[in-house]
């Protein structure tokens, strides 16, 4: 590392950023808050976050020349900084549907505590070593434990933290345990050197094949995939609604571009085959054994809850299942490149539209008093606006033409499929996800019935609902509604990164 | 022009969700406008068509340059008028939904969203464009019968829902690996077409993708969607199910299965000729001991449809050229049937059972709909002279030629299809005197005005197709030779 602090700053800007501005909302409500009404406390830590997620937003990427002063610990490229762009627009609509919550009185604490688990994120897209990811991901996952645990006066808010915490130590283990084993046998932590050591020894070292069972699992809980998934309908549910939906969507983002940056960069070498009938050890056939297993279970147990945040949890693993589809075709060698851009496009455009459902499912729920799918009934006449946009965030979701989760799926399908052309052997985990998502639709339509063909209970008036969750909202419906119609307007920036990162 | 009855239809969606909250008054003319606007450019589209084996292209823009997709929206004869059979049955099953007073705006709004959809399907040369549209039709069609429905509408709205969804499930697998397998360059239907896919390939591929849409053509057995559908469905959507939607999954069979995996055709054509005639017989037969009123048009939909899907598979023109003209028929024909049924009928006496409405002696009642149900349903049993006759006469003649034992059969089923209706008009609009003549509390209402003005239509449009087929045959049989089914005409015929 050369001593040029300032470039280094320079590289570390958006994190300095995010940290700064975790310290200032935290001293801002210690000094200024006492005395003020929760509400304004609330909704200053909100514009502070959204101002800092901004200010960080748009540094310009570092050169690369910059990029390669921490190379070992910390590396970016335009790919990495564009993922560090959609973390941090969503923490920005966390801390918006944030404002409207009354789950605490530490309006200084929750948001700092929001901002250094994005800061978490942030060092965990960029980390360049296995040591940094654990840091990172450990960051990220300690304060996502205390957010989730953040409405005192809940039990089900302890309960779902103590879970997510328990889980969550355990799978910490298991991947310490799996990253120990590979250094162990490689004898590297930087990532491109665990490669090209793991080429030399052909990649297929059984010590390497108990180790990535070990990743698969730390990961597996961090995406919530099947098996690993146990925590997330507990966690979702009991939760107050803007953590969930941060977990289930900033969390989930970051997740999944490490899983992918790890697979793609370091553990190539020891991918093995997942296509049909022609399984070898590797990394592939568990993620597409979990991937599957995901859809399947997800859809299905998706069907019988009650709950809306339930099922919203089922809902994400199964969908956690279509995106470890992207993992598993950037694997094959050559296809990198044509697998990350429908990845990240699947991965940002399902973020956006989970987290805006939340946003509806709190409102709803702070009126209802509960989330089953019943205090959803006549939503289209005690809010048309709201009904509308929630119309389309579960049509998205289950993938109904022209919004972004159908793009999102047909693109990440041709890249599955497209991976292995010649006898189209990762054909079954397309047919698998189709089929899976046929059953989806079902329970979409469970709570748009109630939305739209049910009536509303005799004594409810017109909903209530305040103006940041409704911006966001009819914001996140139109950029879904556009991005299904024109999604060259990700796709192209994607690509474009994706080549200059040099996939 | 054409690609403006999408666009319309979707813009009139926009306006109606606009307009202030239950207005029914205005929400109909709104749709009603749109509608007959969507109609005048189908019909201008048609008179403008020139017979001749081409494709002619209303828009190509690249879409996603990245995967070869196209905004691509283009016509032959075939597509032109399906979408003339589009335009008569959005403003037809508008007139006949003029009574609608609850929730209007949103009914016609999912609507025209619907008809938006079919538009788009029956334009589209892009098979990504096209499926796109495709399911763009499923929502709709679930919450117009789940909100205004009637007999088990949330079952039927559900089966319906699902079943369409596995369907077009079962196309996106065809569909992306024909891509793939065709070097995942371009969806262009007319370049996929040319592209010899390998036989085994074809030999999963076309019945995957066959029978994705032919599940919403009503192909048995998958057709048990069709009459629960069909029955629980609001009057006007009923219409568009029977009349346009049933021949969205006909057509996609035939424009894109059939084109694309023409070895595929070649190997399976007898099984799923089987099938259609089942369907044909099978739909008669289950039409004959119906006592819902509406059931009985819901299965003769299957039956009929079962010889659009027979004429597809006897691979000769006189077949495949009745076939499509049996779709436009049928559409005219079945919407005019649940009209009668729906709207004259259940709106005014509330019962659809054969054996109440024996008792209410309608031909006394109702003229005009005894008339009106008499003329579609001697149209549907094929009657010459109506459109029915011409459609299902090709088809039995191509039939006869490749298919001797099945095209026995499926006369059989025309005859069965007579006794059918004919049991039917006796029950329900003449029946004996010897059943006792109950005096009905409420004199029922008198047909209105729209009612009669799209009887009239529907009607008028059978007899002229039926006097005059070759205004439409002129624009079909060339359009089987465009460089679309070249192909499967080399392919498939052995």
């Amino acid at each position: 590392m050369t001593g040029d602090y300032f470039a280094l700053l320079r590289l570390l800007a958006p994190e300095a950023i995010v940290a700064l501005t975790a310290l200032i909302v935290l001293g801002a409500d210690l000094m200024r808050g006492g005395r003020q009404p929760l509400p304004l406390r609330m909704s200053a830590g909100a514009w502070i976050t959204v101002i800092g997620c901004a200010l960080a937003f748009f540094i310009p990427a570092p050169g690369a020349a910059a990029s390669a002063l921490a190379t070992g610990v910390f590396t970016s490229n335009p790919l990495i900084h564009i993922a560090k762009q959609i973390i941090l627009l969503l923490t920005a609509a966390t801390a918006i549907l944030s404002i409207s919550g009354r789950f605490t009185n530490h309006a200084g604490e929750y948001f700092s505590l929001l901002l250094f688990s994005t800061l978490g994120m942030l060092f965990l897209v960029s980390a360049d070593n296995l040591l940094m990811v654990f840091l990172a991901l450990e960051l990220t996952s300690l304060c996502l434990y205390v957010l989730t645990a953040f409405d005192k006066r809940s039990v089900a808010s302890a309960e779902a933290a103590l879970k997510y915490f328990l889980f969550g130590g355990v799978s910490a283990a298991f991947l310490l345990f799996g990253f120990s084993l590979i250094y162990g046998v490689t004898g590297e932590i930087q990532l491109t050197a665990i490669a090209s050591s793991l080429q030399k020894s052909n990649g297929h070292d059984s010590l390497i094949m108990a180790a990535l069972v070990m990743v698969a699992i730390g990961f597996g809980f961090k995406v919530a995939i099947a098996p690993f998934h146990l925590w997330a309908p507990d966690t979702y549910q009991g939760a107050p609604t803007p953590c969930a939906a941060f977990i289930a969507s900033g969390s989930k983002v970051a997740s999944f571009f490490i899983l992918a940056r790890l697979a793609f960069t370091a553990l190539v070498p020891s991918a093995g085959n997942g296509e049909w009938a022609r399984f070898t050890p590797g990394w592939m056939p568990v993620l597409a054994l979990c991937a599957a297993l995901s859809m399947i279970l997800g859809n299905v147990a998706a069907i019988a809850q009650s709950s809306v945040k339930r099922l919203l949890a089922y809902s994400a693993i199964a969908h956690a299942g279509y995106m470890m589809l992207g993992v598993i075709a950037g694997g094959y060698t050559g296809k990198t490149a044509q697998a990350i851009t429908p990845l990240l496009f699947y991965v940002s455009t399902y973020a956006l539209t989970t987290l805006a459902t939340f946003g509806v499912v709190m409102v709803v729920e702070c009126d209802q008093g509960h989330d089953r799918l019943d205090s959803f009934a006549g939503l289209r006449s005690r809010s048309p606006l709201l009904a509308l946009c929630m119309l389309i965030f579960l049509l998205s979701l289950a993938g109904i033409p022209p919004l972004a989760g159908f793009f999102g799926k047909f693109y990440l399908f041709t890249a599955i499929v497209g991976a292995a052309p010649n006898d189209l052997g990762l054909l079954w985990l397309v047919i698998l996800a189709i089929a899976a998502s046929a059953v989806s639709l079902y329970y979409y339509l469970q709570i748009l019935k109630q939305i739209y063909v049910a009536d509303s209970p005799t004594g409810t008036s017109e909903l209530t609902v305040p103006a940041s969750v409704t911006a966001m909202a009819v914001f996140s419906a139109v950029a879904i509604l556009l991005l299904g119609c024109a999604p060259n307007i990700l796709i192209d920036p994607f690509a474009a990164a994706v080549r200059l990162a040099g996939f | 022009m054409l690609a403006w009855t999408i666009y319309l239809s979707f813009l009139g969606v926009v306006v109606l969700m606009c307009l202030p909250r239950e207005n029914a008054r205005s929400a109909r003319w709104v749709a009603l406008a749109t509608a007959l606007g969507g109609l005048v450019l189908a019909i201008g589209g048609f008179l403008a068509h020139k017979p001749g084996a081409q494709i002619i292209t209303v828009a190509r823009l690249p879409w996603v340059p990245s995967l070869g997709i196209e905004y691509h929206l283009a016509t032959d004869g075939i597509s032109i008028v399906l979408v003339l059979l589009t335009g008569l049955a959005a403003v037809t099953g508008i007139l006949f939904s003029w009574n609608i007073e609850h929730r209007a705006k949103e009914f016609f709004a999912f609507y025209l969203a619907l008809i938006g959809g079919v538009y788009g399907v029956f334009l589209s040369f892009d098979l990504f464009l096209l499926f796109v549209f495709y399911e763009i039709a499923i929502v709709p069609k679930y919450f117009l019968i789940a909100i205004w429905g009637s007999t088990r509408r949330e079952y039927g709205a559900m089966k319906l829902a699902l079943y369409s969804f596995v369907g077009s499930g079962m196309v996106l697998i065809g569909l992306i690996a024909a891509f793939i397998v065709a070097g995942g360059k371009t969806m262009n239907l007319i370049e996929l077409a040319k592209f010899p896919f390998p036989p085994s390939f074809q030999n999963w591929a076309f019945p995957l993708v066959f029978v994705g849409f032919a599940i919403l053509a009503g192909l048995w057995p998958f057709h048990t969607w069709a009459p629960t559908g069909h029955v629980a469905a609001p009057t006007a959507a009923s219409m568009l199910l029977a009349g346009v939607v049933m021949k969205l999954g006909a057509y996609g069979a035939l424009r894109v299965a059939m084109t694309l995996f023409p070895l595929g055709l070649a190997f399976w054509r007898h099984e799923i000729a089987l099938l259609a005639v089942i369907g044909i017989v099978y739909g008669a037969t289950v039409a004959l001991v119906q006592r819902d009123f509406k059931f009985v048009i819901g299965y003769s939909s299957v039956s009929h449809m079962g010889f659009v899907l027979l004429g597809m598979m006897t691979l000769s023109q006189i077949g495949l050229s009745g076939a499509v003209l049996q779709m436009f028929s049928h559409g005219i024909i079945a919407s005019l049937l649940f009209a009668v049924v729906g709207r004259m009928v259940y709106d005014r006496a509330h019962t659809r059972e054969l054996s109440e409405l024996q008792a209410m002696n309608l031909s006394k009642a109702l003229p005009f709909a005894s008339v009106t149900f008499v003329i579609a349903s001697v149209a549907s049993m094929g009657l010459p002279g109506f459109s029915g006759f011409v459609a299902e006469l090709q088809v039995l003649i191509g039939a006869w030629q490749t298919f001797p034992a099945l095209a026995i059969l499926a006369g059989c089923g025309i005859i069965i299809g007579v006794a059918y209706t004919l049991r039917v008009i006796l029950k329900a609009f003449f029946a004996e005197a010897d059943t006792p003549l109950v005096e009905l509390e409420h004199p029922l209402a008198p047909i209105t005005t729209p009612e009669r003005i799209g009887a009239i239509l529907l009607m008028g449009t059978s007899l002229l197709v039926g006097l005059y087929p070759r205004i439409l045959l002129d624009l079909i049989v060339p359009s089987l030779e465009t460089p679309l089914m070249q192909t499967m005409w080399k392919g498939g015929v052995q």
